[in-house]
């Protein structure tokens, strides 16, 4: 019996990949976006951030969880920066569960250092009132989508500099802008939508964002800061969803670059150091002088 | 540890009282202060300190993670979160960690290929080569388990599949799953032994690392010509030569390592093992880390499970064969104008079956992946017996100074300063 199921999952594993890799062949690829915080001196926008956690709040969290963020980190360096004051109001505005000292269930109000808590009490109520299958979690939800770039751009991609790492970004960016009319023809079957971006085209989510929907708070002379369009609530959306999923995105790009330059005049000493101590030996001969065997 | 006497001498009345009841410092001064090593060595020689350095970064960062990670497949996913938002440095930690691995098999591939193509695995270094075959067959369990711990899509599947692999072995292989599993399945009893194993494996490297080094220093060290050491003129010793070389090289492999921890820490992994383990969604493709690709090409290009599974198995198992199935005499490819090419269309064989590991089994791949194979298993047994027969090689130095300084001159200084083993550390 074991060794059936082993056989069929093998199986299954070699074909499926065959399967899915037709699903993908008209499905372009994500437009890449700019991002304050791609590259090696990328940071957050705080701003943005706000936004991000303001469409979350307002539109997302009524299907999506976020499982790993504490309201703590909404105030902490490196993420939105809300003051711990905001955070205090906004984990009150949350009821979390906890036992009293006879046993009993009651609510509380959240404290910041709740996770924010959940729109369904578990996966399973999630999937019944979600067409059967659970929303993501938001938590890592931007390292856990990507697309391929294909060679060679999947070599060019991993280089100082040129290279990219916010596939996963663009690509919730481009789900949340991809929503389409289907083409003539095309069926788009009950409880699901047609959407340019996603694998197959057909996602299980409704088109959750229109022009207008989220208003964000005005600029200093009254004028909005930026546009409350579908495109722009996507982007905010999407870079508070890299933040999620790497809060310490930024003290981990200004501690690598302290290291490897520390690393390289530490290197370059050593070379000298290395040319210093090899002297005493005549020198050092990198393998074979090739000129040198000529004469053999 | 070395067939070349120590040169050590203990000064302190202390020292002497210890060296008389165990001579463990002057077994280390003489396999790493006045061990001789050929002054021709190049770059690809420092790979041993560098491999070294890794495997002790991994020790010591995965004892670091197990103490905040939890091996049960409802906590597993959670507190490798905790470890990347909650634990001070934990995301340092943690990526160290994930992307040591592979650094460390991007150095353990250089050493091999040094291997090869220096000629390292031939007489008298048989075993020495063949602890390192066995290294690396621990090293590549250590990261397949390693790889589960997560508790990931990618790992949960990578682990169903592999131990189906193991499944397929005839007679016992059905044994052999279920007490991996620990039960009918892949599991939470599954990932706790994983665990256990994983922390276990690393040890067992160290080990057989200290043989390794151990038949190292009986033989001495191979170099670019593959000509043996004939006078103390070929050889400088360790300290301080190696020892700064190591050390440099070692640095410029660090910053390496530190730019794909800091700025592509995710690069080297998949998406989707962000994804928690569901065993009711198979993931659109299950594909290994980078370093088993080759290898996963090989599975897959064989129709038959059980083929696949031997090919892929011996795939590995024929390095340790090398030192008998090549028949030239000259160790150095550098030597050898046509095995030379070979070894370098092999090289690029598997760079493709690496390529065809990450594609889809289908269409050109599967006939490219046959194509690769074939030649893979070819080079063992077919271009390392013939053409070491009927090759003509280059003209070679008559020593490894000749080949450093030109035949018949002299260094000003001789290869062995005076003094320099007893005393390394005199000039200031």
């Amino acid at each position: 019996m074991t060794r059936l199921i082993a056989a069929s999952v093998f199986a299954a594993t070699l074909g499926l990949a065959a399967a899915s890799a037709e699903d993908g062949h008209d499905t372009p690829h994500p437009p890449r976006e700019k991002w304050s915080f791609s590259g090696i001196f990328g940071r957050f926008d705080e701003a943005q951030l706000q936004r991000g956690f303001q469409v979350y709040k307002e539109v997302c969290s009524s299907c999506h969880s976020m499982n790993f963020v504490r309201f703590r980190n909404l105030a902490e360096e490196g993420g939105p920066s809300f003051s711990t004051g905001q955070v205090k109001a906004l984990a009150a505005e949350y009821k979390v569960k906890e036992q009293n000292d006879v046993g009993e269930d009651v609510d509380r109000p959240a404290r910041p250092g709740d996770a924010v808590p959940p729109p369904f009490p578990n996966e399973k109520a999630a999937a019944a009132a979600n067409g059967g299958k659970a929303p993501p979690d938001f938590s890592v939800l931007s390292k856990a989508r990507t697309y391929s770039r294909g060679f060679p751009w999947f070599l060019i991609d991993a280089l100082p500099f040129v290279g990219y790492t916010e596939h996963g970004v663009d690509y919730i960016h481009a789900i949340l802008t991809g929503y389409e009319d289907p083409p003539d023809g095309k069926e788009t079957p009950a409880g699901t939508y047609y959407n340019i971006y996603y694998p197959g085209h057909l996602i299980a989510m409704p088109k959750p964002l229109s022009d207008g929907q989220v208003t964000y708070a005005k600029g200093a002379n009254g004028e909005p800061v930026v546009p409350e369009t579908v495109n722009q609530y996507g982007k905010d959306i999407a870079a508070f969803l890299a933040w999620t999923a790497e809060p310490h995105m930024m003290a981990r790009k200004a501690l690598g670059f302290r290291v490897i330059l520390f690393l390289l005049i530490l290197s370059g000493l050593l070379y000298y150091v290395k040319k210093k101590v090899w002297a005493k030996a005549g020198g050092e001969v990198h393998g074979l002088q090739p000129e040198l065997h000529k004469t053999y | 540890m070395s067939a070349h006497a120590s040169t050590y001498v203990p000064k302190s009345r202390l020292a002497k009282w210890f060296e008389s009841r165990l001579p463990i410092v002057g077994l280390v001064h003489s396999s790493f202060v006045s061990y001789p090593v050929p002054r021709n060595l190049n770059y690809f020689w420092t790979f041993g300190a560098i491999l070294m350095a890794m495997l002790i970064s991994q020790i010591v960062t995965g004892i670091w993670l197990a103490m905040h990670y939890e091996p049960t497949a409802a906590g597993a996913f959670n507190s490798v979160e905790h470890i990347m938002r909650d634990v001070n440095y934990g995301w340092l930690l943690r990526y160290m960690h994930a992307n040591g691995a592979s650094m460390f098999f991007v150095a353990v591939y250089i050493h091999m290929f040094r291997a090869l193509y220096y000629g390292s695995y031939k007489a008298p270094r048989e075993i020495l080569y063949i602890l390192g075959v066995i290294i690396y067959l621990l090293m590549m369990a250590t990261a397949f388990l390693g790889y589960t711990l997560p508790w990931g899509q990618m790992s949960f599947w990578g682990a169903t599949v592999i131990t189906s692999i193991l499944g397929a072995i005839p007679v016992v292989g059905d044994t052999i799953q279920s007490l991996l599993w620990g039960g009918y399945s892949v599991g939470s009893p599954t990932l706790n032994r994983f665990f256990s194993l994983h922390y276990l494996l690393p040890f067992m490297i160290l080990g057989v690392v200290v043989l390794h080094v151990w038949a190292l220093h009986v033989t001495g060290q191979n170099n670019p010509t593959g000509i043996p050491i004939k006078s103390d003129k070929d050889t400088v010793p360790f300290t301080p030569y190696a020892t700064i070389k190591d050390v440099f090289a070692s640095m410029v492999f660090f910053a390496f390592f530190a730019y794909w921890i800091f700025y592509q820490p995710n690069y080297l992994g998949h998406a989707d093992n962000y994804i928690p383990a569901n065993p009711a969604v198979t993931p659109a493709h299950i594909v290994p880390e980078w370093y088993f690709l080759p290898f996963y090409a090989i599975l897959r290009a064989v129709p038959d499970k059980l083929g696949g599974v031997v090919l892929m198995f011996s795939a590995v198992l024929i390095l340790a064969l090398a030192p008998w199935l090549d028949t030239s005499r000259i160790r150095s490819a550098n030597y050898r104008p046509i095995y030379r090419q070979f070894l370098w269309l092999f090289v690029s064989v598997c760079v493709a079956l690496g390529y065809l590991g990450a594609m889809p089994p289908e269409g050109g791949y599967v006939i490219a992946a046959r194509l690769c194979t074939a030649y893979y298993f070819a080079h063992f047994l077919l271009v390392m017996p013939l053409v070491g027969l009927f090759e003509t090689p280059k003209p070679m130095p008559g020593s490894i100074l000749d080949s450093v300084t030109g035949p018949g001159k002299q260094f000003s200084g001789s290869g062995m300063p005076v003094g320099a083993a007893a005393a390394p550390s005199s000039k200031g």
